[in-house]
């Protein structure tokens, strides 16, 4: 996994890992899940380039809720765009010319990572330190 | 989604439809936590069957386990269908059992609770995906729809090729707005209720004969 910060202060800092779609592509669902949720679980801040399909992130919720446990992992927050319906793409798509339902998505530790403001064309996220 | 996968789900939807004149259908009552879906199942139930299908509560993740009322006979115009309401807990990303101590539960409780709704969800998700032939999908319409959850749970319902109908809730309550679910989801049709108080329920009749039957 590609890793933003490296040097010895990064235990003060908030790791991103972005995610190319590329790096996705040839996964299969669990390989994507455990992906995300062993940064989610290092605290980090995961980004994909091209999101779940749906079926995914039905069993990327189903499997948050099995690790969740009173000591610490609260589950994740998500954030998608454009939205999963698809609909006419969303601006990515309008940018493209193309309907393609490519979705960026951000995911995060629920306990670090709050949505402040989302609109068709803002996400404005929180994140806090440990 | 793997290829066996993808052909047992065919499989099961196939059996599913030789079956449809002789059973009923399943339908799922999603949303997220405290939308009033048990209030939903509970009114649908007791108009047509009598009985209740769960306790309701103002606590979130009251339910913590899928509920079934078989056979419901719903009849509008002339016809029947007859469904089996499925009560689902609240779908979510994320669970904390500090939560439920500001409803003022002990904290070995709100711990059991939290453990409980985590599979409850868990368990939701796998009926959306295996054993339910439509959805009701509750959404409190005082509360903002454009939510990630919602988003994602509606592209999941969509995805499985499952009728849907939207509900949103709660409209006696000052604060409610039905224009902005029907905003939200557009694609989808709108039925304005309000479970508790009883409001507009032979529109809601109508368009599950309609929709489910």
């Amino acid at each position: 996994m590609p890793e933003v910060t490296t040097d010895d202060d990064a235990g003060d800092g908030i790791q991103i890992d972005m995610i190319s779609a590329e790096r996705m592509e040839g996964m299969r669902t669990m390989e994507k899940i455990r992906l995300i949720l062993d940064g989610v679980h290092d605290d980090n801040i995961v980004i994909l380039e091209d999101g779940l399909d749906p079926d995914e992130e039905s069993k990327l919720i189903e499997r948050t809720m099995s690790e969740i446990n009173p000591d610490g992992f609260t589950g994740i927050e998500i954030e998608t765009y454009p939205g999963s319906d698809g609909g006419d793409g969303g601006f990515l798509g309008r940018l493209m010319g193309s309907d393609d339902p490519s979705k960026l998505t951000v995911i995060g530790p629920a306990n670090r990572i709050e949505t402040l403001h989302k609109d068709e064309t803002l996400i404005s996220t929180l994140v806090t330190r440990r | 989604m793997g290829l066996l996968t993808d052909l047992r789900s065919s499989i099961s939807r196939a059996t599913s439809s030789l079956f449809a004149g002789t059973e009923p259908k399943r339908i799922g009552i999603y949303g997220p936590p405290n939308a009033g879906k048990t209030t939903l199942a509970n009114r649908i139930a007791r108009d047509w069957t009598g009985d209740a299908v769960g306790p309701e509560s103002h606590v979130p993740h009251e339910t913590r386990r899928a509920r079934r009322k078989e056979n419901v006979e719903i009849k509008r115009n002339g016809k029947s269908v007859t469904i089996d309401v499925v009560d689902t807990p609240g779908v979510t990303t994320k669970v904390d059992y500090k939560e439920f101590l500001e409803h003022d539960i002990e904290e070995d409780d709100a711990v059991r609770r939290s453990r409980e709704a985590t599979e409850g969800v868990a368990e939701a998700m796998h009926w959306l995906r295996e054993d339910v032939d439509g959805v009701i999908y509750v959404l409190d319409s005082t509360e903002d729809p454009f939510t990630q959850v919602n988003t994602m749970l509606v592209g999941i319902i969509e995805s499985q090729d499952l009728p849907v109908l939207i509900f949103a809730n709660k409209i006696d309550l000052e604060e409610a707005s039905v224009q902005r679910v029907s905003n939200a989801f557009p694609q989808h049709e709108t039925v304005p209720l309000s479970a508790l108080e009883g409001d507009n329920m032979d529109e809601v009749y109508d368009k599950i004969a309609e929709h489910f039957g």
